[in-house]
């Protein structure tokens, strides 16, 4: 279906003049930025820099204020169905039905993205042994563990094969094992399939290994751009980590707790 | 089609998997029927009203099914809150497909809950005029249903956390409740009053559920009819309209 609007260059994602304000504050300060297709982009920054905001204008659930955007040549402001036919998502935020099976989760994904049914079962059987997740497959999702859950969810974020894949810290709370065997997958389809891959992670040797390109982020801008040797060189450290530290400072960052982590507590207390 | 189908299907199996929501469900129209109809009985009794217990169980059906359906519409704030939205919403399904299938599965669960209650009333000493209107009876609850989840989904659309929902609980359930006939006969109600239940949309459907299972009826099966299907397109097309803006 999105085979059809081929752009004329190869940026499968461009963003241009980016801008989103809540009131008074400016989560995302006038960025531009665009990644090829089949590359892997990650985006770094410290808590509150606005990375998953810009995640979320891209992927249609946020109306941006201002600024130009075009996912696989649409407009996730007005061509919502196409972008949204583009792309798969693993949420920063858990984002699955703890009252539905690890199976039943898997399958109500694949029906949502009209993956047909015999390549739907064989992807789903296929994905949820490689997370180690088969065996338990008929068990409730509440009675898994975090780690288990973002298995899980990036498991699910897979099935329908995507052209781009969004990842919001995907590997925050895995074991090393896992997270490797999760981006081994990844980049697998990266090559097979020329996924586009569009990453945010805090582990600063995982964006080194895996992330083509790297844009640093920070209070909603964007302070540094290109691969992970060039920003090295820019900053005259030698590794990520010192670069990142050095485009961004040494501040710790707080963030407010949200209504969210208010209604954890309620519902922790009703159950 | 699908989609539809997946999503009146979670909405199925989260409720016949909470088992103690069902039953807690229950607890408050039995506590209603019981309190109520042994309570006032003797008193409705003496004053020419007939059995009050028959004439409490279609309100008591109703008020099961307004509790569930709101609930499960407002089922929004908790998987907008909990995250599972985001999933639905970033999939490339239209957002009326979406409201739909959960709107679908929420009534087809209040129905259910409604029965429930309509066979609990049967326990206690309840028993329907005539079977034939069962049929009837059934249709009405569905739309009783499905307005009450739209309308639901419409108002947590509009929310973005639990703060407003006791606001909620007792400024829409109770007064749609209390003031629907539900509990005591819309005849003779002082004007003001009057105006409020004819308002009303639980009154219509009270009314209906009155005539297929007692034979009494005050607005007429047709206008009942009528004014709750009129009522709950309305509902759904402005609930799909607020689900569709909804951003996270």
């Amino acid at each position: 279906m999105f085979m059809e609007n081929e752009k004329i260059n190869n940026n499968i994602i461009e963003v241009q003049g980016l801008t989103k304000k809540f009131s008074d504050f400016v989560a995302v300060d006038n960025i531009s930025f665009s990644v090829d297709e089949g590359e892997i982009f990650a985006f770094l920054g410290p808590n509150g820099a606005g990375k998953t905001t810009t995640i979320k204008i891209l992927t249609t659930i946020l109306q941006p204020t201002s600024g130009k955007i075009f996912i696989n040549g649409s407009d996730p402001r007005t061509e919502q169905n196409d972008v949204r036919r583009a792309f798969g998502i693993v949420f920063q935020d858990p984002s699955l039905d703890d009252e539905l099976t690890a199976l039943e989760n898997m399958e109500f994904h694949g029906v949502l993205y009209k993956v047909p049914k015999e390549m739907r079962q064989k992807r789903i059987e296929e994905l949820l042994k490689y997370v180690e997740l088969w065996d338990r497959r008929n068990e409730l999702v509440k009675k898994f563990s975090g780690g288990m859950k973002r298995r899980l969810e990036v498991a699910r974020g897979l099935i329908h094969h995507p052209k781009i894949l969004f990842l919001d810290e995907p590997t925050l709370g895995l074991d090393p094992q896992t997270r490797n065997h999760i981006w081994n997958y990844i980049k697998g389809l990266n090559q097979t399939e020329k996924m586009t891959v569009f990453l945010t992670t805090h582990y600063m040797e995982e964006a080194d290994k895996i992330a083509q390109r790297i844009a640093v982020i920070d209070h909603g801008k964007i302070v540094a751009m290109g691969t992970s040797a060039q920003l090295k060189e820019k900053t005259k450290t030698n590794s990520l980590e010192e670069a990142f530290l050095a485009l961004t400072g040494n501040i710790m960052r707080e963030e407010e707790a949200n209504s969210t982590d208010r209604l954890r507590m309620m519902r922790r207390m009703r159950h | 089609m699908s989609t539809i189908y997946i999503l009146w299907l979670r909405q199925l199996k989260r409720y016949f998997r909470s088992k103690s929501r069902i039953v807690g469900s229950l607890g408050q129209p039995l506590l209603f029927l019981l309190a109520f109809g042994f309570g006032f009985g003797q008193v409705y009794q003496k004053a020419g009203g007939g059995n009050y217990i028959t004439f409490l169980a279609p309100g008591i059906v109703a008020m099961g099914i307004i509790f569930t359906a709101l609930f499960s519409g407002i089922e929004i704030i908790w998987d907008r809150q909990f995250g599972f939205l985001k999933e639905t919403l970033v999939a490339p399904v239209s957002r009326l497909k979406i409201m739909l299938g959960r709107t679908l599965g929420g009534a087809t669960v209040a129905s259910f809950q409604g029965l429930l209650v309509l066979l609990l009333a049967m326990a206690v000493g309840f028993r329907p005029q005539n079977i034939a209107f069962l049929p009837l009876a059934l249709v009405f609850m569905l739309l009783i249903s499905l307005l009450f989840t739209a309308l639901g989904t419409a108002i947590a659309s509009l929310l973005s956390d639990m703060q407003g929902f006791q606001l909620i609980m007792n400024f829409l359930i109770m007064p749609l409740v209390f003031l629907s006939g539900a509990f005591s006969p819309l005849d003779g109600l002082p004007k003001a009053l009057t105006a409020i239940t004819v308002v009303n949309p639980l009154s219509y459907g009270v009314d209906g559920l009155c005539h297929t299972l007692i034979g009494v009826s005050h607005f007429g099966l047709l206008t009942d009819f009528m004014v709750l299907s009129v009522v709950t397109v309305a509902i759904l097309i402005v609930g799909s309209y607020l689900f569709s803006k909804i951003q996270i």
